[in-house]
């Protein structure tokens, strides 16, 4: 049975590790070949390590074990210049572009609103929101080149559905991509390509199982793995504490295939009903 | 490969043709059992012709010729005692109930001042009833099956208002209270509760001919762009209903509930 994906290229930002990996393996399963970037720096203010080389390697020898290719580039979303010429050289190789996975983000300083440090405000807008302009300011010209439609799936958050204290920065950017995502989606429907959102809950990755993530959820400084997924498992409705990379990227799987081809404009959840409760 | 549903059962109501059949052969061919349940016989006021006992046979023959199961049923969403039991038999038969596609409905057009009470009655009854006494007699066994995913079948006039249509977009937008409600109560089962929200599908209903809306349209234009696709296509099929079904369905979506997913090219953004 040929994949769901044969003979496509999918442009996946932040693709060392984390959510970025399990798509960039996700999609090759399915037949994509894939263009990976990711910063490969540390990330200020953020209470975790920031990707490396090492791992961007790892995902290129996973994808590369399912006998697909992959161009994997050190990028930043920030800079748009540099990005551009990472998929332009990417799809020169690759030959097309049909799929775009707009993944890279941050989370930083969490702090009262009041508090936020100017600093910590402007890199999560220019990560988390222009970062996400950059990645399809890029990439539309290339989809459109092929005039064979396309789908681009921007990553927002269960904070661009609702608001979350202490973190005004993070909620604020993942809003506006809900905002992106539903103009790109009038936009580029002349053309065959389809622009939607996934909404993910608290995601089993570095990004999230960090102290300072724990003590945001639980409201008391020094909590555990543990408490932390007590309180996560509180906001859900479903009975379980998080969602693993995987379900992100199947949700990003149907949507980026012909399965959704007439899906377009919609901000879709994938966290066990954690906006019920 | 295993297909994605494979050893699951589904339930589909209105599974005699249309979008419940192409439901039916979509999780078939991924490796799931059906109970197919049909009124098979003549809808109430609808504007096009009613499914038949053959259009369900035809689903029982297209079903079976993929080597899967399937259990076929007679019943009437709005009766409720005659569709559980036409649920507890098709269990009986098939093992267990994982996955139900709460699809039968009607769709009558008029505008509000030819809309009568038998017609609003007739939709809430078929349309939003029907939804609710396919959703309980199914959760116990989705229950002792240990989770399940049910999919309403809402619509644009789910999300968005339509002309002409005021019964039918009333019942659509129940369906989704009927979801939020089922999904904050069931989730505890490991059950999720979504609806899809097709846009015009090339369906019996989907293409009356003659269009009703056309002398409506004509009495009042500036209404006509609610009906409008922002995608460049005039009508989906049944099988783009069916795949956000099977995903919905599958594990693949194990972590998503209460989602009111539109399959609509754009419809409710325009």
């Amino acid at each position: 049975m040929a994949g769901r994906l044969e003979g496509k290229v999918a442009f996946i930002t932040g693709a060392a590790r984390g959510q970025g990996r399990s798509h960039a393996i996700r999609l090759a399963q399915e037949g994509a070949d894939i263009i990976g970037i990711d910063l490969l720096e540390p990330i200020p203010g953020a209470p975790y390590d920031g990707a490396t080389q090492a791992d961007l390697d790892e995902t290129v020898r996973q994808v590369e074990a399912l006998d697909r290719r992959i161009v994997a580039t050190k990028a930043d979303v920030r800079d748009f210049d540099g990005l551009k010429a990472a998929v332009d050289a990417g799809v020169a190789e690759l030959g097309r572009l049909d799929i775009v996975s707009a993944n890279a983000g941050i989370s930083t300083q969490m702090a009262p609103t009041s508090q936020l440090d100017e600093a910590m405000w402007q890199n999560m807008i220019d990560t988390n929101l222009t970062g996400v302009w950059h990645t399809t300011k890029a990439a539309i010209p290339h989809i459109q080149a092929g005039g064979r439609g396309g789908s681009i799936v921007l990553t927002s958050s269960e904070a661009g559905i609702r608001g979350y204290g202490n973190i005004a920065h993070y909620v604020s950017a993942k809003h506006g991509v809900v905002g992106l995502m539903r103009t790109l989606a009038i936009e580029l429907a002349p053309d065959s390509i389809r622009v939607n959102s996934i909404h993910p809950t608290q995601v089993d990755t570095p990004m999230i199982q960090n102290t300072a993530t724990y003590d945001l959820f639980t409201g008391k400084a020094g909590s555990t793995k543990e408490e932390f997924a007590a309180a996560s498992r509180g906001v859900i409705a479903l009975p379980i504490p998080w969602v693993e990379a995987v379900d992100i990227s199947n949700a990003l799987l149907f949507l980026a295939s012909d399965e959704a081809r007439y899906i377009t404009g919609v901000p879709l959840p994938v966290d066990g009903g954690n906006f019920l409760l | 490969m295993p297909g994605r549903v494979e050893g699951k059962v589904a339930l589909i109501t209105g599974a005699a043709r249309g979008q419940g059949r192409s439901h039916a052969l979509r999780l078939a061919q991924e490796g799931a059992d059906i109970i197919a349940i049909d009124i098979a016989g003549s809808l109430p006021g609808v504007q096009y012709p009613s499914p038949t006992p053959e259009d369900l046979a035809e689903t029982v023959r297209q079903v079976e010729a993929l080597d899967r199961r399937i259990v076929a049923k007679q019943a009437d969403v709005r009766d409720r005692a005659a569709l559980k039991a036409a649920v507890d038999e098709g269990v009986a038969e098939l093992g267990h109930l994982d996955i139900v596609s709460a699809n039968a409905g009607i769709c009558i057009i008029a505008d509000w001042r030819d809309t009568t009470e038998q017609i609003f009655d007739d939709t809430i009854a078929t349309n939003l009833k029907g939804v609710w006494n396919t959703i309980t007699a199914t959760a116990p066994h989705l229950i002792e099956a240990g989770g399940g995913s049910m999919i309403l079948t809402s619509s644009v006039a789910g999300i968005k208002g339509l002309p002409f249509l005021s019964a039918y977009v009333t019942a659509k937008h129940g369906v989704v209270g009927l979801m939020r409600a089922f999904a904050t109560e069931l989730a505890e089962h490991h059950i999720r509760v979504n609806t899809i929200h097709p846009t015009g599908v090339d369906t019996p209903m989907g293409q009356m001919d003659p269009n009703p809306f056309g002398p409506l349209l004509a009495a009042h234009p500036q209404l006509g762009g609610m009906l409008a696709n922002l995608y460049p296509i005039d009508v989906t099929q049944p099988v783009d209903q069916s795949n956000a079904v099977l995903f919905l369905a599958s594990d693949e979506a194990r972590f998503i509930t209460s989602t009111e997913l539109t399959v609509d090219a754009g419809a409710t953004q325009y």
